[in-house]
């Protein structure tokens, strides 16, 4: 799975998350852009992404995550190490 | 092959296209119909995303529109976060044709919650009320090497402070309190030696549970006990979320979470299933009966495929022995059915098992119609397992109403399948659950009789009835709610009273109570009879109000209404009454009652609220006639 095909993946984790179907994931898309996107949502976001690329996310790597690019980082990186 | 990961609900079928059932959803106009629709929904399998649209969507329509019957409020408190798990709940609740509001305290706030008398927790009078609490915030703190009797009483006296806490919420709320039993992910300290010192962790936990239980059966508090250890702790409770959110489990765990609150909330409310209709044929047993005969089809020692029919056949006939009732519905020789189960030397369950039987070469659904109204019971307390896959599918199109497990390919995984869809789901166990199946095996040889007595007064004095009617009482309480909440046929009303309710309606002075039992040549019906009537003073007389008036479908034809109504009038004279008042408050099933109060002689009144029929009787010396086809024995209160 390639970077482009991760962004595909998480716009429609995104588009169920926010129930919003034509929502789409910059790398510099983050909270301070989506007014749902409290932390009972990006609680979502983690758990819908880490039943959906099979990785699990760490305390300190949810806490530290400052926009979709970051993520898409890091999703990536524990794909590869899996 | 299907996956019976319980998390994904695998006993429900998968939708055939989420997006699309959505939309048609929307665009539904009619608020009826979209409730409809989304329960249909529902009713498939979701994960948490998609529960959570259903969610949305059924608090949408909630808001525009009043549908649905009467709502149920659940107040949720817990030593974590509990806002997430509120939409698994909601949607579990709307699989059951139960709508439900839920509120959250804030996460470990649940003691100042019960104590603070102005809490959310009273403002919002709750039906339920469910304590979802962890080991932390229960097990007693005890040094590693404390006593067994020390550890002992430590625990006994955690659980007495929470019973007090209960009794609060009891005291100032009429909602049925539900306890989560905690479930412990402490890492052990010892290993395997943790259950051998006291006051390991683990140890303590188990002590805790079990203390617990016990208190929860004496209190008359329900237990929410989900199989957490079968499912795997580990993929319920996710420290990361715990440290990140205080969530003890997983939002991905919530549609199975929701689904089990879901089924004991529906309990409560006498929603769950009464029947398990069984298809015979490659369900029961291996083969084709008609095909391979007796000595062909696959069933018990011999085999590993016919052990595994055997094995299904024996969690069918627990599932009888606890009170579910069985039938049959298979399309095949009536005879040869018939003759297997007689002769079959490792047949589990026989002819006497099956409280009714469908074995023609009709269509299903027309069959499974058949064996509702044969048992009197509604169309919705089925659950039809069948392993043919059209048959399911043709079932589920003609009747929504019937739950039709996904049944997974292999006969070792039957029952499990059938347990973890929890359809049978029972907060308590009373005498009468474990008679019925004797009880429905008499009926048929009631009805057998009937057809060779042609008089109905001949017949009935030929039952040799003996009805003995008393106020309810402490002992009786289990049944008396559970016929309060489970009754939809013979129910004047269908006044809903939780356990707690009618614990106060016992003590409550202006309050008369009534159970009556039927006991005839055949054996004896149980707790079949249930009247509440309140004395009130109208326009400066004294009249006694029916409020509750209902029976059981079992003893339905035997005129025990008319016994019941001499008692009743007896009483409300004896009261100073000058008239007794009756009320039919139509819904949709209980169309079977709406000529009672006229047959017994009441004449009608103007009714000063909504759809209710008002009917009065005056008590002017007349005794209410007793029909002489029973025996009558009123005991008073002492």
């Amino acid at each position: 799975m390639n970077e482009q095909e991760v962004y595909q993946a998480l716009n429609e984790i995104f588009r169920e998350v926010f129930d919003d179907p034509t929502m789409e994931v910059t790398p510099d898309l983050s909270a301070d852009d989506v007014a749902e996107w409290d932390s009972f949502n990006h609680i979502n976001i983690i758990v819908a992404s880490e039943q959906r690329f099979g990785v699990k996310f760490h305390t300190a790597e949810i806490e530290s995550l400052r926009n979709a690019g970051e993520f898409v980082a890091l999703i990536t990186r524990k794909r590869l190490a899996a | 092959m299907l996956s019976t990961d319980p998390l994904s609900l695998y006993w429900l079928p998968a939708p055939e296209d989420f997006t699309s059932d959505m939309l048609a959803v929307r665009a539904t106009a009619d608020p009826a119909r979209r409730l409809e629709s989304l329960t249909a929904v529902a009713g498939r399998r979701l994960d948490f995303l998609q529960t959570r649209r259903v969610d949305t969507a059924l608090s949408e329509l909630a808001r525009s529109a009043r549908v649905g019957g009467p709502r149920l409020r659940l107040m949720m408190m817990g030593s974590g976060s509990l806002e997430h798990l509120a939409a698994g709940i909601r949607v579990g609740a709307l699989r059951r044709g139960l709508l439900v509001d839920v509120e959250t305290a804030p996460y470990g706030q649940w003691r100042q919650e019960i104590l603070d008398t102005e809490s959310r927790l009273y403002s919002f009078e709750p039906h339920a009320v469910l304590l979802a609490l962890d080991h932390a915030s229960l097990s007693p703190r005890l040094h590693l090497n404390a006593s067994v009797s020390e550890v002992r009483s430590a625990v006994e006296s955690a659980v007495a402070d929470l019973s007090v806490l209960w009794r609060r919420i009891r005291e100032r709320t009429a909602a049925t309190v539900v306890q989560q039993l905690p479930w412990s992910d402490a890492p052990p300290l010892f290993g395997h030696g943790d259950r051998l010192v006291a006051a390991a962790p683990r140890a303590v936990a188990a002590r805790l549970e079990l203390c617990l239980a016990d208190a929860a059966a004496d209190e008359g508090v329900v237990l929410l006990d989900p199989p957490v250890a079968e499912v795997g702790n580990r993929r319920i409770a996710d420290p990361a979320l715990w440290h990140h959110a205080k969530q003890a489990v997983s939002p991905a765990a919530g549609p199975w979470f929701g689904d089990h609150v879901a089924r004991v909330l529906a309990a409560v409310r006498g929603l769950s299933k009464k029947v398990l209709v069984l298809d015979l044929d490659n369900t029961i047993w291996g083969g084709t009966i008609g095909d391979d005969g007796l000595n062909g089809i696959v069933l018990g020692q011999g085999s590993a495929t016919g052990e595994a029919f055997a094995s299904f056949q024996r969690y069918a006939r627990r599932l009888a022995d606890r009170g579910v009732l069985l039938a049959a519905c298979s399309k095949n020789d009536a005879a040869t059915v018939e003759a297997a189960l007689a002769e079959h030397p490792e047949m589990e369950l026989r002819r006497g098992d099956f409280a009714a039987f469908e074995v023609s070469w009709g269509d299903k659904a027309s069959a499974l119609r058949r064996i509702a109204s044969d048992l009197s019971l509604g169309i919705d307390s089925l659950v039809f397992v069948d392993d043919n896959p059209a048959e399911r599918a043709l079932v589920r199109r003609e009747l929504p109403e019937v739950s039709v497990p996904e049944l997974p390919d292999a006969p070792e995984l039957f029952a499990r399948c059938i347990a973890d869809a929890g359809y049978f789901e029972a907060v308590s166990f009373t005498a009468e659950d474990a008679a019925r199946r004797d009880q429905y095996a008499a009926n048929r040889e009631r009805r057998r009789l009937e057809t060779t007595v042609t008089d109905i007064d001949g017949f009935l004095r030929e039952l040799d009835m003996t009805l003995t009617v008393v106020p309810f009482r402490a002992v009786d309480i289990q049944r008396i709610a559970q016929l309060i909440n489970k009754t939809n046929q013979f129910n004047l009303t269908t006044r809903r009273y939780a356990e707690a309710e009618v614990r106060a309606l016992m003590t409550d002075p202006s309050v008369l109570t009534y159970a009556g039992r039927l006991v005839d040549r055949f054996g004896d019906n149980g707790l079949t009879s249930i009247v509440i009537a309140r004395r009130c003073l109208q326009d400066g007389e004294v009249v006694v109000e029916i409020d509750t008036w209902l029976m059981s479908c079992r003893i339905l034809g035997r005129r025990v209404e008319h016994a019941m109504l001499a008692v009743i009038a007896a009483d409300a004279a004896a009261a100073g009454g000058t008239r007794l008042l009756g009320r039919y408050r139509p819904t949709p099933r209980n169309g079977l009652v709406k000529g009672l109060y006229p047959a017994l002689g009441f004449t009608p009144i103007e009714a000063a609220d909504g759809d209710d029929d008002l009917w009065s009787l005056p008590l002017d010396g007349a005794a209410v006639a007793i029909a002489d086809h029973l025996k009558l024995i009123h005991e008073r209160a002492a």
